[in-house]
């Protein structure tokens, strides 16, 4: 026992005082981050100003067609061939045709020099969906309150009936949620799985191996490493839960302020206050997404779904990392364990499309048994978990059957592993089979 | 301590790598593992290592079979050098001691000893890959004998090494010998396992086919040739020699003639210094003993020839 933790001792500081690890550690959230940020940023850099000329057929309803950020429009009665003759020399960015059969094509045409964005578009077509609704209120004398109150935006709620009594939506988001953790499973178990086939391998192509199994034995070896990779992961997740929300809490207080007009926060609050100007010009991108995205970030019951990621996280990866040990044992080289990582593979990469239909299908048959066999069941159940346990969630039995079944599945592993990695880290020179692997099964028995 | 196999076998899916070997090593001294490449050293090295099980055959240390405990008190060098490459010296060596139940401190301490003396101290906390091959073989030595082995097996130890630094190491595997160690030496060196071996055993094609002392088997090789150094008349010398011995060739050397003759009726050296002492004047004279290089060579391409000729 006392040698088995010299081992994962080892295995773990050197991982841990390697410069990559550290950089992976600290920059994987930032980076993260700033891709969010960066994305969000390329959205607004695009949304330059227009300075627009309408073009209008029939109604001079149009003149009334109000700007917003950045959107100017200038009404101009022009034809709409004198304007495009002059469109190339004007200072116009955009020519918005409004045609006279617009109360029944709805649609216009908007030509441009350089490609608006969407953003803009968008705002523009509101614009004008706006002054069409109008005239055709006018059309059927309707008045706008009238409409306001006969106009409906129709939701069907799917309900999942339960006999305890509470009532639970089928719930995309969290599913779309719970797929996020299964993704990461299904990331770290290859990230961690292959750096546990890379030791097995360094040890035997150093041959230091055969030092070591001469005072311990090749299972204390092989488990010292799996574990002690786990403790890796185990440490990158931890700073990375922490550092996240370190950053999210910081992001957050900085559009707060933002959001109260402290406007000495520097350039990063002008692109803050854009983006709330721009909500609230603009009637067609409601406000109403922001707060769900807040919502669902506390409807998930997180202190489960960490419990359960660690759960399932350790055990696909132990599962996984036996065999990725099995076949760095036996292989003389990295560029030989093309062949045996298929099958290895391929079960992994299934559990991850199968999630991809389990997000929206989460009660079906395919999800129900690609969550309890052990090779998916860490990916596909991670991402049926988002909706809770018990209650209107996955039912218990359910849950414990595939964690027992896991569980079960993983000594099995491990104890097959073990034999071919026996016999495997002293047998040098030629490529084995996988026929071969199974004679090795037999021979160290 | 005392090492006995005995009727080691040992076969890998139909191939058998060892049969019915029984080797026996003393106490404190040096013992040459010989064998030509595939012969199944490093399988019966392995079963001392007892990193793989005996099909059949007893290992037994001080007369008990050998225990998990025993292991900790054997050093290996395998022929295949390897260390981790990224680890400094200093973790290194407190983790593959630390394996073999050696505290940290005092395998600090036996560290220190052997890099002074092999004049590594200050690259102690250098990573391994930093290092020269040479320097690399020398750590590898001395994690091999840093707990202190009781058993030490040695697998071609002097490969890699310069004729300075072999000597080095040959000069610490008879100081290890001296302070009581005993030793497996496995190599194809056979210069140097006349230098350094008191016993041997040879195994080929799986099974031991020569052993006992380096001297014995020597002898039991010789064909009753000898080599002689003498001034005189070379006619006169002939003729002296009877019909006891006949000469095989003789050439000048610094003044004086050096004859080999071959005795052909099993007589000795004496009789031949008796022969030969009223008629010239001796300067030198010994019984030529065919080389342990020549012995092997013999044994393993004979009996390949045999078998290929079936």
């Amino acid at each position: 026992m006392n040698k088995i933790w010299l081992i994962i001792k080892r295995e773990y500081t050197t991982r841990v005082k390697k410069k990559s690890f550290l950089l992976l550690t600290i920059l994987g959230p930032i980076l993260m981050a700033g891709l969010f940020v960066f994305v969000a940023w390329l959205g607004m850099e695009e949304n330059e100003a227009q300075k627009i000329l309408v073009i209008d057929d029939q109604y001079p309803a149009f003149q009334k067609i109000k700007g917003g950020l950045n959107i100017e429009y200038d009404y101009g009665d022009y034809t709409l061939e004198q304007a495009k003759q002059n469109f190339e020399s004007s200072s116009y960015t955009a020519v918005l045709y409004l045609p006279e059969n617009i109360t029944y094509a709805n649609s216009a045409i908007l030509y441009f020099k350089k490609q608006p964005s969407l953003f803009s578009v968008k705002n523009i077509e509101n614009s004008v969906e706006k002054i069409v609704e109008d005239l055709k209120l006018d059309l059927f004398k309707i008045d706008r309150e009238t409409f306001e109150k006969v106009n409906t935006n129709f939701h069907l709620n799917a309900v999942k009936f339960s006999d305890t009594g509470s009532e639970n939506a089928v719930d995309l988001e969290k599913n779309a949620v719970g797929f996020i953790f299964g993704l990461f499973i299904y990331m770290f178990i290859f990230l961690y799985g292959v750096q546990v086939m890379r030791g097995v391998i360094e040890e035997k192509t150093s041959r230091i191996v055969e030092v070591i199994v001469c005072s311990v034995r090749p299972f204390q070896l092989m488990m010292g490493k799996i574990i002690g990779v786990a403790l890796v992961g185990f440490t990158q997740f931890f700073i990375w839960i922490i550092l996240t929300l370190t950053l999210y809490t910081v992001a957050f207080q900085i559009v707060l302020a933002t959001q109260y007009g402290a406007d000495t926060l520097g350039p990063s609050s002008q692109i803050s206050a854009d983006i709330i100007n721009q909500v609230q010009s603009n009637p067609g991108f409601n406000s109403k997404m922001l707060l769900e995205q807040d919502n669902i970030i506390n409807r998930i019951n997180f202190p489960l779904m960490l419990s359960m990621f660690a759960f399932y996280f350790l055990g696909g990866y132990l599962l996984y990392s036996a065999m990725f040990a099995a076949i760095g044992s036996a292989v003389d080289s990295e560029t030989d364990v093309q062949q045996f990582m298929l099958p290895v593979t391929l079960p992994l990469v299934a559990a991850y499309i199968i999630s991809i239909f389990v997000i929206q299908n989460p009660e079906g048959p395919a999800a129900f048994w690609f969550s309890i066999i052990p090779f998916t069941s860490p990916i596909v159940m991670m991402t049926r978990l988002a909706v809770g346990i018990g209650d209107g969630g996955i039912p218990y039995w359910e849950v414990g059957l595939s964690m027992g079944i896991l569980i079960i599945t993983f000594f099995i592993i491990v104890w097959l592993a073990a034999k071919i990695y026996d016999v495997g880290i002293l047998m040098y020179g030629k490529k084995p089979s996988l026929k071969e692997l199974y004679k090795w099964l037999k021979q160290s028995s | 301590m005392l090492l006995k196999l005995e009727n080691i076998s040992k076969s890998f899916s139909g191939h058998q790598a060892l049969k019915d070997v029984s080797i026996e090593i003393e106490q404190g001294e040096i013992f040459g593992l010989l064998g030509p490449n595939g012969a199944g050293k490093t399988t019966l090295i392995r079963i001392i290592n007892q990193i793989i099980k005996q099909d059949s055959g007893n290992v037994l240390l001080n007369n008990n079979p050998i225990t998990k405990k025993d292991i900790e008190k054997i050093g290996y060098l395998p022929e295949e050098r390897g260390l981790y490459k990224k680890m400094t010296i200093l973790d290194q060596a407190i983790y593959l001691a630390g394996l073999k139940g050696v505290h940290k401190k005092e395998a600090k301490n036996s560290l220190k000893y052997w890099l002074e003396k092999f004049e590594l101290l200050p690259w102690a906390n250098k990573k391994v890959e930093d290092l020269s091959k040479g320097m690399q073989q020398k750590i590898q030595f001395i994690v091999t004998v840093l707990h202190k082995p009781k058993l030490l097996i040695l697998d071609e130890p002097f490969s890699g090494f310069d004729p300075v630094n072999t000597n080095l190491i040959k000069q610490e595997i008879l100081n290890l010998k001296e302070n009581g160690t005993t030793i497996i030496f496995s190599t194809h060196n056979m210069a140097s396992v006349e230098e350094v071996c008191e016993k041997i055993a040879l195994i080929n094609k799986s099974e031991k086919i020569i052993s006992g002392t380096v001297n014995d088997v020597r002898k039991s090789y010789g064909k009753n040739e000898f080599t002689v150094g003498f001034e005189g008349n070379l006619i006169a010398f002939t003729n002296s020699l009877w019909t006891n011995f006949e000469l095989l060739d003789n050439k000048q050397q610094n003044g004086h003639t050096v004859a080999r003759v071959k005795s052909t009726n099993g007589s000795g050296l004496n009789k031949l210094a008796e022969s030969i002492l009223p008629v010239v004047n001796i300067k030198f004279m010994e019984e030529k003993l065919p080389s342990m290089h020549d012995i092997f060579i013999q044994e393993v391409s004979g009996k390949s020839n045999q078998k290929s000729n079936i």
